[in-house]
């Protein structure tokens, strides 16, 4: 594949990932203006949450397109403040999505296991 | 001196803002997302683990913390749709101030609406 | 004789100017103001009256080949068209050289690197087909020289060419026996509807006359150093959008990835300062849905 192709993909997947985050986000504002009236408690989250399949499948979706969405803008925003790409400037984008990717995924176990 | 480079003149235009904006609120959100996972992760400790951690957040500038976040959250969201609009739907010169405004906009009131509710 | 344009206004105005290369200083002068005066002519009266060593470049002084775009209080301009009157409310003028590039000396920048981004963008019409010769009888053998001198083909091998030519002295003589005489195939003109959404596309953006004020306006310029730029990505949007063009495949191949239209983001500093009215930012755009659809087909290996 070529360079012009990678980074075309990269970028292509970033709006992709955005598109799907911007109806996870809608949710997700949505829910927290709704829920949080008044104060929240981890009871009342947790009561919602644990055990619901539904909810462990909208932030099984949320999260991986989150782990490819940042990482992706946080590649460009460091290329910039060094003055252009590279490669170092990749593995650090790569990393902080599969961190992303393993925190996110250990959150969503937390919050809607049984 | 070392020759000046190009400086705020260029700078202060509605799409430019609208371009700072969508970064800063990327980069604060990028940033605040592994701290996100980390607190929800603490209900493997039980609803107490999370309480505990609930507990911290009632404090006033986590208060206000949690706004700018839903604001960044937000206006990354409506500036992110502009773009992309723009991108796959087409440029149109009249449309562009409004369309920044609205995403402003929008993304303001939501905070807001937030805020308000925190009370 | 110097004329006030307004009776309360200082008759002379305090210019600082940059001398030096990247390294240097501003230099202070003191040039006499005049009605409808322009930057460039304030420039200008510094160099021819006061310091000959000030070096500038200029050319039509009337906005038609953007040669003398500068940075006056801090943006890029043309300084043909720019009026004292309008930038310096506050009789203050600070000339410098366009940002982004290298500066030779004064305000004269060295454009080879905007130029070189150009081509990389494959910025240039490519034919996507060159005229053939077919053996058909030729109506050309029975016309005078003038008409097959026309006729010749720039390109293909020396026998062809040596055939054309051939074509051309049978034609003065009289008709040869035996086998006709190779033609030129002489295509219909392709037809290019203006109101087709390609053609507007094209038209507008096909004004730049290349004068780097958007170049010198783009942060990601500064940013990336590798950045191709609105005007080098604006002029591969025209000829993306030309149906005579035969290089597709090749600027879209040039024009995509971290150094291409993939970069931009959207800041509408060059639109925000082109003095074509031009809409870089729009091409690029256009560019980087080219680019999707061309990743979907398969077309961008």
């Amino acid at each position: 594949m070529t360079r012009a192709r990678a980074q075309s993909l990269l970028w292509l997947a970033q709006r992709a990932s955005a598109a799907v985050l911007a109806a996870c986000v809608g949710v997700h504002l949505a829910t927290m203006i709704i829920a949080v009236r008044g104060g929240l408690t981890a009871a009342e989250i947790l009561s919602r949450t644990r055990g619901s399949v539904a909810w462990a499948a909208f932030y099984g979706v949320f999260v991986r397109a989150v782990a490819i969405h940042a990482p992706i803008g946080i590649r460009t925003v460091v290329a910039e403040m060094r003055g252009g790409h590279h490669r170092v400037v990749d593995g650090i984008a790569l990393v902080f999505g599969v961190v992303l990717a393993v925190l996110g995924t250990r959150a969503i176990v937390a919050v809607t296991g049984t | 001196m070392t020759m000046p480079r190009s400086g705020w003149r260029n700078r202060g235009h509605a799409g430019w803002w609208a371009f700072a904006v969508h970064r800063v609120s990327g980069v604060a959100l990028a940033l605040f997302l592994p701290l996100h996972f980390w607190v929800l992760s603490q209900a493997l400790g039980g609803a107490a683990g999370l309480d505990a951690v609930l507990a911290w957040t009632d404090q006033p500038f986590v208060r206000l913390s949690e706004v700018m976040l839903v604001l960044f959250l937000a206006v990354h969201l409506t500036g992110g749709l502009r773009l992309l609009i723009i991108e796959f739907g087409g440029w149109r010169e009249s449309w562009q101030p409004m369309a920044i405004a609205v995403a402003g906009g929008a993304a303001t009131l939501c905070a807001l609406v937030f805020a308000l509710n925190l009370g | 004789m110097t004329q006030q344009t307004d009776p309360h206004r200082p008759a002379t105005l305090s210019v600082r100017v940059w001398r030096g290369s990247g390294e240097g200083a501003y230099a202070v002068y003191d040039v006499p103001r005049r009605p409808s005066q322009t930057v460039l002519d304030v420039v200008t009266h510094i160099q021819r009256q006061i310091d000959p060593t000030l070096a500038y470049r200029y050319a039509c002084r009337v906005g038609m080949c953007g040669s003398c775009a500068m940075t006056v209080n801090g943006r890029a301009r043309w300084t043909c068209r720019t009026h004292v009157e309008a930038v310096a409310a506050d009789d203050a003028l600070t000339i410098g050289p366009l940002a982004h590039l290298p500066v030779i000396r004064d305000l004269v920048t060295d454009m080879r690197e905007f130029f070189d981004k150009w081509a990389r963008a494959k910025g240039a019409f490519v034919p996507a087909a060159t005229h053939a010769l077919t053996s058909s009888p030729s109506p050309m053998s029975a016309a005078g020289p003038s008409q097959g001198a026309n006729c010749t083909p720039s390109g293909g091998s020396p026998a062809a060419r040596a055939a054309s030519v051939g074509a051309h002295t049978a034609g003065r003589g009289e008709k040869k026996s035996g086998a006709p005489a190779p033609r030129i195939a002489m295509d219909d003109f392709v037809r290019i509807d203006p109101a087709s959404k390609a053609r507007r596309a094209a038209d507008a953006a096909i004004e730049c006359i290349g004068c780097g004020i958007c170049y010198a306006s783009c942060d990601v310029v500064a940013w990336n150093r590798a950045y191709l730029g609105p005007a080098a990505l604006n002029r591969a949007w025209t000829l993306h959008n030309d149906p005579r063009d035969g290089a597709r495949t090749e600027r879209l191949a040039a024009i995509a990835g971290d150094a291409g239209c993939h970069a931009c983001h959207t800041h509408q500093s060059c639109t925000e300062r082109c003095p074509k009215k031009l809409a870089p930012t729009a091409s690029i755009a256009g560019l980087k849905r080219a680019v999707a659809q061309a990743l979907v087909s398969g077309e961008l290996a």
